[in-house]
C-alpha cells in the first residue's frame, strides 16, 4: 500500500469547481473511494452523487482519511489547514501557483503532526493494484502490474506510463511529486515506502532539472534500495536561469542541471533513458537479470 | 520576479537596513552635485554586472555624466541600461557576504553567511560559507546571528549591528515572500559602519497577488517572451530552429530534448499546459510563427487536452495565418485517431509514437538545410 487503499475515504476540497467535479468524478469511476465534498456555500447538494459540505468540519462524520485540494492558489494554505485542524493525515493538493512560503509552511508543520503532503502541482497518487487514486491521472493508462513510476511531472508520467503498458507489462503505484520547487513527498520518500511494499518489482523514477532530489534519491538507491531502477531526466537542453514550464524546473547558479543528475544516477547503478520510449526497454533489461 | 539593486535598496530602507546614499537616474542629467566621490552602477536583471563593465567611478559631476552617457549606451549580458544607481562610494574597510534564500531538499529558508564578500558566492570554498537553516515556522530567532557573528569574528558594536541587520532581512524575507534576499558584498566600513552596498531580492511569482506594491520587471525576459507572458503560454526562447508546441511541462522539455539528441535545435519552449480549448491551440501558432522557425512540431498526449480539439486548433490556424511551413504532428492518448483523421483530411502528417514523429522532423529538415 503506498500512501492510499482501496476504501481509503477521500473528501474533495473544492469539489464544485471545473477541474474538481471532472476529475472526482473520474477517481470514482477509477474505483476511489470519494465520500464527499467540501464547498462553501454549496452544502446540501451533490456532484457526481457525493454529497457536498460547507466545511471539513461537517464531513467528519464521514470519517474523511484523505483530502484532494482543488482551490485557487491564494486559498490553498487556508483549505489545508482546515484538512490539516481536522486531523486529516493525507493531503494533495492539485493547484499550481502556490506561493513558496505557504509551501514550506505546510510540509513542515504537516510533518509535526504526522501527515503527508503530496504536491502542490502534481497529478496525484493512483494505487493501481487497490484500484484506487487521489488525483487527475488518465484511467486509461494503467493496467495492473508490479513497475512503480516516482515523477515530477504530469504529461510525461503518462506518456511513460502508457509505454509500461502498451509494452504487456503493468503498474503497481504511479506518484506523481509535483512540480514545484517545495513538495511534499521526494523521491527518498517513496522509494523508502516502495522498499517494503510488494506489489512493486522495479522503479522508474522521472525526474527533471532543478533542486537535487534525484540526486538524493541516487545516494539513496546506491546504498539502500535493491529494487531495479531506471530513470529518465526531462530538460538536457534547458538554458540556466529560465523556468521551464514548472516552478521547480530551473537551474539556479549551476546546480540541478540534467547532466549533474544523469551522472549522479549512473553513479548509483541506475540506467537513464535517453528517450522516454526507452523506459520499458530498459524495464525488461533489468528485470531480466 | 527579479528586482532592479535600486529596488531592492528601496525594499532594504522600508525594514531599516543600512544602505549607501543614493538615487536613481533614467539620464544622465539626473545627477546632482553632492554625492562625490560615487560609484555609477548601472541597473539589470542579469548576474555578473561587474565583469561586465556595468560598474563606474566617479569624482565629480562631470566624470558622472559622461560615464552615465556611456553607461546608459551600454547591453549589459542582453539587456538595455534603463537605470543607473548613483551612490556615494564607501570607506570599505572589508567585504562580507549575507544571503537567506529556500534549500529545496531541506524544505526550510537558509542563511549562509561569509567573510568571502564581493565575489560570486560559488567561488567560495564551502568551509568559508557558514549556514544556518530556519524552522518556518517559528521563524528566525536571534541565537541564530550569536553563532553566525562567532563564526565571522565579528565582535562588539559589529556584532550588534550584524544581529540586527540580519533580523530585519529575514523579516523582509519572509513578509514579501522572497526566494532569495543576497547582500554581496556586506560592507564594513573604515568608520565601523555594516551597509548593505549591493542588493539582490527575487520575489516568487507566484505571491505577487498579496504583493501590490512589488513592481514586474520583464527586462530579463526576451521581447517574444514578454508577448507570450502577455498572452498567458508557458513560453521560452531558444536559439535554434525547430518551432516546439507541446502539452506538460515534463513532455515539453523531453520533446526539446528528443530533438536535440537527433542533432536538432528547438527554437522555443510552448506547454500549452492542460486545456481542451480550441482557441488556445490555434493562438500558439502566430507565437512560434515570430520566432521564424524552420518546421513546427507539435507533440501532445491527450488527457484533459483532446488530441481532436488539437487537431481543430492546428487546422484552423494553418488556414488562418496561412502557414506554409512543414508542420509534424504527433498525437497519442484521448481521441488521437479522430485528431488524426481530422489532420490527415487537411494534408498534415500525423504520429502516433514520438520516435517516429522526431525522426520526420529531422528529414524534413535535412531536406531543407541541402535545400
Amino acid at each position: 500500500m503506498v500512501y492510499i487503499k482501496k476504501d481509503t475515504k477521500i473528501i474533495v476540497q473544492g469539489i464544485t469547481g471545473h477541474q474538481a467535479s471532472f476529475h472526482s468524478n473520474e477517481m470514482i469511476k477509477f474505483g476511489a473511494n470519494v465520500v464527499g465534498g467540501v464547498s462553501p456555500g454549496k452544502g446540501g447538494t451533490k456532484v457526481n452523487g457525493v454529497p457536498v459540505f460547507d466545511s471539513v468540519e461537517e464531513t467528519l462524520h464521514l470519517e474523511p482519511e484523505a483530502t484532494m485540494i482543488s482551490v485557487p492558489a491564494p486559498y490553498v494554505k487556508d483549505a489545508f489547514y482546515e484538512a490539516l485542524d481536522h486531523g486529516i493525515k493525507i493531503i494533495y493538493i492539485l493547484t499550481e501557483h502556490v506561493p513558496v512560503h505557504d509551501s514550506m509552511e505546510m510540509i513542515n508543520d504537516a510533518k509535526l503532526k504526522n501527515a503527508i503532503v503530496i504536491g502542490p502541482n502534481g497529478p496525484g497518487i493512483t494505487v493501481v493494484h487497490e484500484k484506487t487514486k487521489i488525483g487527475i491521472m488518465p484511467n486509461h493508462i494503467f493496467k495492473k502490474g508490479n513497475i512503480a513510476v516516482i515523477s515530477r511531472s504530469g504529461t510525461l508520467t503518462y506518456e511513460i506510463v502508457k509505454s509500461i503498458t502498451d509494452a504487456g507489462m503493468g503498474e503497481s503505484s504511479v506518484i506523481g511529486l509535483g512540480g514545484d520547487a517545495i513538495v511534499g513527498l521526494s523521491f527518498v520518500d517513496v522509494l523508502s515506502e516502495l522498499k517494503k511494499e510488494r506489489q512493486t518489482k522495479a522503479v522508474v523514477m522521472v525526474g527533471e532539472i532543478g533542486g537535487t532530489a534525484e540526486e538524493e534519491a541516487a545516494e539513496y538507491i546506491k546504498n539502500e534500495f535493491k529494487k531495479p531502477v531506471v530513470a529518465y531526466i526531462a530538460g538536457r537542453s534547458a538554458p540556466p536561469g529560465k523556468r521551464m514550464g514548472h516552478a521547480g524546473a530551473i537551474i539556479t547558479r549551476g546546480k540541478g542541471t540534467a547532466e549533474s543528475k544523469i551522472k549522479t544516477l549512473n553513479e548509483a547503478g541506475v540506467e537513464v533513458a535517453n528517450y522516454p520510449q526507452d523506459i520499458p526497454e530498459l524495464l525488461k533489461k533489468k528485470l531480466k537479470t | 520576479m527579479n528586482l532592479y539593486e535600486f529596488q531592492g535598496k528601496e525594499l532594504f530602507k522600508k525594514y531599516g537596513i543600512p544602505i549607501p546614499d543614493g538615487y536613481v537616474i533614467s539620464k544622465p542629467e539626473e545627477i546632482g552635485d553632492n554625492i562625490f566621490p560615487a560609484a555609477l552602477k548601472a541597473q539589470v536583471l542579469v548576474g555578473g554586472r561587474g565583469k561586465a563593465g556595468g560598474i563606474k567611478f566617479a569624482n565629480n559631476k562631470e566624470e558622472a555624466i559622461n560615464l552615465a552617457k556611456d553607461l546608459f549606451s551600454q547591453t549589459i549580458k542582453n539587456s538595455k541600461v534603463k537605470y543607473i544607481l548613483i551612490e556615494r562610494k564607501l570607506n570599505i574597510d572589508k567585504e562580507l557576504y549575507l544571503s537567506i534564500t529556500i534549500d529545496r531538499s531541506k524544505k526550510r529558508p537558509l542563511i549562509m553567511a561569509s567573510n568571502e564578500g564581493g565575489v560570486e558566492i560559488e567561488s567560495v570554498a564551502e568551509e568559508k560559507i557558514f549556514m544556518k537553516h530556519v524552522d518556518p515556522i517559528h521563524g528566525y530567532s536571534p541565537y541564530i546571528s550569536k553563532i553566525l557573528t562567532k563564526k565571522l569574528g565579528l565582535k562588539d558594536n559589529l556584532a550588534k549591528q550584524f544581529s540586527d541587520l540580519l533580523s530585519k532581512m529575514y523579516k523582509l524575507f519572509e513578509e514579501y515572500d522572497a526566494e532569495l534576499v543576497e547582500i554581496n558584498p556586506l560592507v564594513i566600513t573604515k568608520e565601523g559602519n555594516l551597509i548593505a552596498a549591493d542588493a539582490k531580492v527575487i520575489i516568487d511569482s507566484d505571491s505577487l497577488f498579496r504583493h501590490p506594491d512589488v513592481p514586474i520587471n520583464l527586462d530579463d525576459l526576451t521581447e517574444l517572451e514578454k508577448i507570450a507572458k502577455e498572452a498567458n503560454y508557458s513560453f521560452v526562447e531558444l536559439d535554434g530552429d525547430i518551432g516546439v508546441i507541446a502539452n506538460g511541462a515534463g513532455l515539453t522539455m523531453a520533446t526539446l530534448d528528443s530533438l536535440l539528441l537527433h542533432g536538432l535545435k528547438p527554437r522555443n519552449f510552448l506547454d500549452l499546459g492542460g486545456t481542451d480549448n480550441v482557441d488556445i491551440v490555434k493562438n500558439a501558432f502566430p507565437l512560434v510563427l515570430k520566432a521564424n522557425p524552420k518546421i513546427i512540431f507539435v507533440n501532445i498526449f491527450g488527457g484533459v487536452t483532446k488530441c481532436d480539439t488539437v487537431a481543430q486548433g492546428i487546422v484552423m490556424a494553418k488556414k488562418e495565418f496561412n502557414i506554409n511551413l512543414p508542420i509534424v504532428v504527433r498525437l497519442s492518448g484521448v481521441h488521437e485517431e479522430e485528431g488524426r483523421q481530422i489532420l490527415k483530411e487537411n494534408g498534415i502528417d500525423a504520429f502516433s509514437n514520438m520516435p517516429d514523429s522526431v525522426k520526420k522532423v529531422s528529414e524534413i529538415y535535412n531536406s531543407i538545410i541541402k535545400g
